[in-house]
């Protein structure tokens, strides 16, 4: 399966002039304003933006967990009415239960999800199996039946975004998954990102503060302005693929990086 | 356990238990306390012995209207932990009445159930039961109140419902609290079934020190509440042998698995 989004994939999420808010009256908070996007199906798009700008809420909006007070909100051509399952989601927190195995975890939306709950009683050798494979596809081979406190950082967060894909939703949905993690771990995790979206050719929708991230992994970025957030920039990264860190040293990188930033910080003053 | 653990777990606790009544003894044979006042340890242990039959007639009811009031306190401290923890209307409207409740003091209700129950083992249980289910009640819906919302998030998304978060996350995640609370309840349990006997019973620990008291007996009364002592720190290890055993998870910083 092939990664690379072009215009011809149909489209998989719809956004027009979207508007979300945050409480009710007088204290009610503009999170996002007008905000019109489209995700096309195996497309990588990552959202940057500075800090409280409503990039979470995009994500909030987008699964389903928060009703858009305004515009038209698309998901596989369905107006989106509620949580939709076809959603996988990550955070800059692992989020683990401590009292599973790494590999317990990642079973976790299995026994949620339909139809994989009815089947998981009958077939758990066969979903254990799914999760193990997935594991090792990551680098935790050796690792599926360690508690999540004696698992690194780095390795709390390939079994986080595990638990995101075990159950092959259409979008995979990280909300600076890498934050925490030191820079080597981070680039490392960029690179497992990558061979995961290439191998599975799922959709990502990636948060993130850090553009250098967003421009490695994302076919488009779009940059948001700070509160209520709104899309002020949208730019699609023609690096070939597939990348390698060393893309990250070229001029060309270093180009979109720029003026990213430029967008970020005019925006503020 | 090496050595030199298990000579500050083991041998440290039983040097000092040792050391304090060699110093209780040696304090009451200088001074000559009369033995009405304050019985040397070789008395208490002496009456300890002498009415042994009694004394573990006695401790077997106080047992049991304990552990009788600790059991009704758990499954209904459970449920309404659970029930309160569910529905923030039901914390909010719940929650001002659980700690008016809790604030009367207990032996204040002992004769309104004798009133109602009559002297006997009864008014001990519910003694126990009132006493010890609030610090129950509190921490499991705690535990379920302080789930992480980005947890929460993840799987609702997944379509899970109110009960399906409750069972996969809300519950084993509040099992810490849960556990740790009954430390407190056995305490307290007991402390419940010893004052009620004390204001009014036939039969148990507590009504037997209300007697040797009564008859200047004070070796008897002190043996009593060396009794106390014992089965209140049996009660605790048990309960906490438990917790230990059922939230390992909980305690990885501290201990190896």
């Amino acid at each position: 399966m092939a990664a690379n989004a072009s215009s011809a994939s149909p489209t998989l999420v719809r956004l027009e002039g979207v508007s979300m808010v945050y409480g009710r009256g007088a204290g009610a908070v503009r999170a996002i304003e007008d905000v019109s996007l489209t995700i096309a199906r195996g497309e990588f798009i990552a959202v940057v933006g500075p800090s409280g700008c409503g990039k979470s809420s995009l994500m909030k909006l987008i699964s389903g967990l928060h009703p858009p007070a305004a515009g038209r909100l698309e998901v596989e051509g369905e107006p989106v009415r509620g949580p939709i399952k076809s959603v996988g989601m990550a955070f800059q927190n692992s989020n683990l239960l401590p009292w599973r195995t790494a590999l317990e975890n990642v079973l976790l939306p299995l026994e949620i999800v339909e139809p994989h709950r009815s089947r998981m009683r009958r077939e758990r050798a066969r979903y254990r199996e799914r999760a193990q494979r997935l594991l090792e596809s990551v680098g935790l081979a050796g690792f599926t039946d360690k508690y999540p406190w004696e698992l690194s950082g780095g390795m709390q967060q390939r079994t986080s975004i595990c638990r995101a894909l075990v159950h092959e939703p259409e979008i995979l949905m990280l909300d600076e998954p890498f934050g925490a993690l030191d820079a080597f771990t981070r680039e490392e995790l960029w690179c497992a990102l990558r061979d995961l979206q290439a191998e599975r050719g799922v959709t990502v929708m990636l948060v993130t503060h850090d553009l250098r991230e967003a421009v490695f992994l994302a076919d488009t970025v779009y940059v948001m302005s700070s509160r209520p957030g709104r899309i002020v920039m949208r730019c699609e990264v023609g690096l070939p693929r597939p990348r390698d860190l060393e893309v990250t040293y070229t001029p060309q990188f270093q180009e979109i990086v720029h003026e990213l930033r430029r967008r970020i910080g005019l925006r503020q003053h | 356990m090496d050595r030199r653990e298990f000579a500050i777990k083991v041998g440290s606790p039983a040097a000092f238990v040792v050391a304090m009544f060699a110093l209780w003894e040696l304090v009451c044979r200088a001074l000559a306390v009369p033995i009405t006042v304050l019985p040397a340890p070789s008395d208490v242990f002496a009456a300890l012995w002498q009415y042994r039959a009694p004394i573990a007639a006695n401790a077997v009811v106080t047992l049991w209207t304990t552990l009788a009031g600790f059991l009704i306190a758990t499954v209904f401290g459970l449920a309404l932990g659970i029930a309160v923890g569910w529905h923030r209307a039901l914390y909010a409207g719940v929650y001002p009445v659980l700690v008016g409740f809790n604030s009367i003091p207990k032996v204040a209700v002992v004769p309104v159930l004798i009133l109602w129950f009559g002297i006997g083992e009864v008014p001990a249980v519910l003694t126990a039961f009132l006493i010890s289910f609030f610090p129950i009640v509190v921490n499991v819906a705690t535990g379920l109140a302080t789930t992480e919302p980005e947890l929460e998030d993840v799987l609702r998304a997944l379509g899970a419902s109110k009960l399906d978060v409750m069972r996969k996350v809300g519950i084993p995640r509040s099992l810490p609290y849960f556990f740790g609370s009954l430390k407190v309840a056995i305490t307290l349990a007991f402390v419940g079934a010893v004052v009620s006997e004390t204001v009014g019973a036939n039969r148990g620990i507590g009504k037997l020190m209300l007697d040797a008291q009564a008859a200047f007996q004070v070796p008897i009364v002190f043996a009593g509440l060396l009794v106390l002592a014992v089965l209140g720190i049996a009660l605790y290890a048990v309960t906490a042998g438990i917790e230990a055993r059922f939230t390992r998870w909980a305690f990885r910083g501290q201990a190896a698995h």
